[in-house]
């Protein structure tokens, strides 16, 4: 009953002080809404961060030479920078195409497909006419196609010939074929393409076109968005004098039963002991994207922690500031606390109605700084090109935490207040 | 007179006040005196007499240094200070004389406020508060805030709060020093009312001999020792009033 009351007494006292009250708020609400919003930005960066890995496959192992570890021996801090030159990387350290077949060909079941791919140049433009479309020519070998699972809208997919001789054949989207072609992807077949890279050109034959997916990554609804030509690895390779080397960096796509983080360690292995136990520099390292994914999902929430602590000393101040003012506020109350107990309130109803009126403040500064703080965390993923994911834990925590700072702020001034001394208080001027 | 007459028993009382040690300033010096039930008692003294004194140990506001004192059968000596919230809570009526009404609070939760503190239920307090209002004639006033009412206003609402618990004794400080004398005697006739139609025990504090005429008995006080009583003149000043 007296509950009621007193948040009635607290309110009446913010409205007659408006611009104080709002003053005062001002630290809670600038804190919890910093806070909200680093929570929302981190929040929403998982999310986006899981969900692009599961697209790309939670199933993947991703694979590549790397510099080998040094002895334990030689450095006893882990690093090692006096001795720790290391001779560049030659042909002669990657990884063959034997060295793959017969790794298949060892783990038939638990290798479903080795994905690699190579682009040509960076992002291109395919001009006829006045009109053009962006690209991308990235190579892809037969797996990765099969992998990538296009629809087609017209033609066919690559032949096996197509890779093996690295034939001059593309695949297109059918965004490319809407700007270029007038959407006719039949007319678009057997077409010859000349893509601008950089200073270069390449002309491809269209053998199909497939359906566009805009994909996460994407800025919003492009009309000209940047499409992939889907070429054979051969034919890139060609395209960059690679075509004799091995390769640096592909991805294995695991069947659903393989447990990942042991079949990681069993490839590691299997390439180390077999073509790399000579190898003075590089040797093959295995990383299992579920643990990639552990381990970035662990640093994005340190780095939600440390800026959330940050933000959360501006809420110690702000809380400072409630104290300051509840304290002003007692003191110019002090006759009405004098009354008060002449009439009958004792010091802990003193003491709770002093409480209140500090919870009040902080409450209404957190929910203030909640509102703020998700426009802000919004805006911001929303400027990164995301959607944003609000935690509702997170707002749950702020309410918490706010009316904690209430209590623990205003535990001191109202405190003070009840031990106040009737016949003092009542004289006071 | 029967011992359950008594509502207020003052007995040897002493107070000193430390001005810093070793040097202690005694202010009362053995006060005396009984108010019985449903008489209207003033205190008369200068300032500096230890009138206010007095009235903080009557209003359980203070402890006396020594002494009994008896507040409708309750010893306040030995009360624990959350007791002697209840004491005034229930059994004081306060009067002050800058009314001390709670700022930004209407003239209805003014009233509503001891009991408030008593725990009295909302629709009640409420029902209450409205019919005390109605007794000192502010019921057009009620959903005032202070700032809102005049002086004498103000003090009205504030007799209808000392009302509130219906309490033991009313104990009014210089309820119209800071009137004026028309409004001041408009003060005055709604103590008389409550004394005489409700039979209410009232203590008047007062430097004014002339106020204190108003009253049945005269206690006055003097450097800390009652000098005298005397019987007061209500009867004749009513007359005169009369005319």
């Amino acid at each position: 009953m007296l509950f009621t009351e007193n948040i009635l007494v607290a309110l009446a006292g913010l409205k007659a002080n408006i611009m104080r009250s709002l003053l005062t708020m001002l630290g809670i609400i600038i804190g919890i809404a910093s806070v909200i919003a680093i929570m929302t930005v981190g929040n929403s960066i998982t999310l986006i961060v899981n969900s692009t890995m599961q697209e790309l496959g939670a199933n993947n192992l991703e694979m590549g030479v790397s510099q080998k570890s040094q002895d334990s021996g030689e450095s006893e801090n882990g690093m090692n920078f006096g001795t720790g030159y290391v001779r560049d990387m030659t042909d002669d350290d990657l990884i063959t195409k034997d060295m793959l077949k017969s790794f298949k060909e060892k783990y038939p079941d638990d290798v479903k497909y080795m994905l690699i791919s190579e682009s040509v140049g960076q992002g291109g433009q395919v001009s006829r006419g006045s009109k053009n479309a962006n690209v991308k020519i990235t190579g892809y070998n037969a797996d990765y196609v099969k992998f990538s699972d296009l629809d087609m809208v017209a033609g066919r997919q690559f032949l096996n010939q197509d890779y093996e001789m690295g034939k001059k054949v593309c695949m297109v989207s059918d965004k490319l074929v809407e700007r270029v072609f007038k959407g006719d992807s039949d007319a678009a077949l057997g077409q010859m393409i000349e893509v601008k890279t950089g200073g270069d050109y390449y002309d491809y034959y269209i053998v199909g076109v497939y359906e566009y997916v805009a994909n996460q990554f994407s800025f919003g609804a492009s009309d000209n968005p940047t499409t992939d030509v889907y070429i054979p690895l051969e034919t890139a390779r060609i395209a960059n004098h690679t075509q004799n080397k091995g390769y640096s960096y592909l991805t294995l796509v695991t069947s659903i039963n393989t447990d990942n983080d042991t079949f990681a360690n069993t490839v590691r292995d299997y390439f180390n002991v077999n073509y790399y136990s000579r190898n003075d520099a590089y040797e093959v390292m295995v990383i299992s994207m579920a643990s990639m994914m552990d381990s970035m999902n662990t640093m994005i929430s340190m780095i939600q922690l440390a800026l959330s602590v940050i933000a959360g000393i501006s809420l110690v101040v702000g809380g400072i500031g409630v104290m300051n003012i509840m304290l002003v506020s007692i003191t110019e109350r002090t006759k009405e606390i004098g009354t008060r107990k002449a009439l009958g309130a004792t010091n802990s109803s003193i003491r709770l109605q002093f409480i209140t009126e500090s919870v009040v403040i902080c409450i209404i500064g957190g929910i203030i700084g909640i509102i703020f703080g998700i426009l802000l965390g919004t805006f911001a993923v929303k400027l990164m090109g995301y959607e944003a994911a609000v935690s509702i834990q997170s707002i749950i925590i702020a309410v918490a935490f706010s009316m904690a700072i209430g209590v623990f702020f205003g535990y001191y001034p109202a405190n003070k207040a009840a031990k106040l001394n009737p016949i003092d208080a009542l004289r006071y001027e | 007179m029967a011992k359950n007459d008594i509502m207020l028993d003052l007995h040897d009382i002493h107070k000193s006040f430390f001005i810093g040690t070793p040097n202690e300033f005694e202010v009362l010096h053995g006060v005396n005196f009984s108010v019985h039930e449903g008489e209207f008692v003033s205190i008369v003294g200068q300032s500096g007499s230890g009138k206010s004194t007095l009235m903080n140990i009557i209003g359980a506001l203070d402890r006396p240094t020594s002494g009994e004192y008896t507040l409708d059968g309750v010893d306040i000596e030995k009360a624990k200070d959350h007791e002697l919230s209840i004491l005034r809570n229930k059994k004081i009526g306060f009067v002050f004389q800058t009314y001390n009404l709670i700022a930004r609070t209407n003239a209805i939760k003014n009233v509503e406020l001891p009991m408030m503190y008593a725990g009295v239920p909302r629709g009640e307090r409420t029902e209450r508060a409205k019919l005390l209002l109605e007794q000192v004639g502010m019921t057009h006033r009620m959903m005032h805030n202070p700032d809102e009412l005049s002086g004498g206003q103000k003090q009205r609402v504030a007799i209808a709060r000392a009302m509130a618990n219906d309490p033991a004794i009313i104990l009014a400080d210089e309820p119209t020093g800071a009137l004026d004398s028309a409004t001041g005697r408009l003060i005055m006739d709604i103590f008389h009312k409550l004394h005489e139609e409700q039979g209410k025990t009232i203590v008047l504090i007062t430097h004014s001999p002339e106020l204190s005429q108003e009253t049945e008995r005269i206690i006055t006080l003097r450097d800390g020792d009652i000098k005298g009583e005397s019987v007061g003149n209500w009867a004749k000043i009513k007359e005169e009033l009369a005319c």
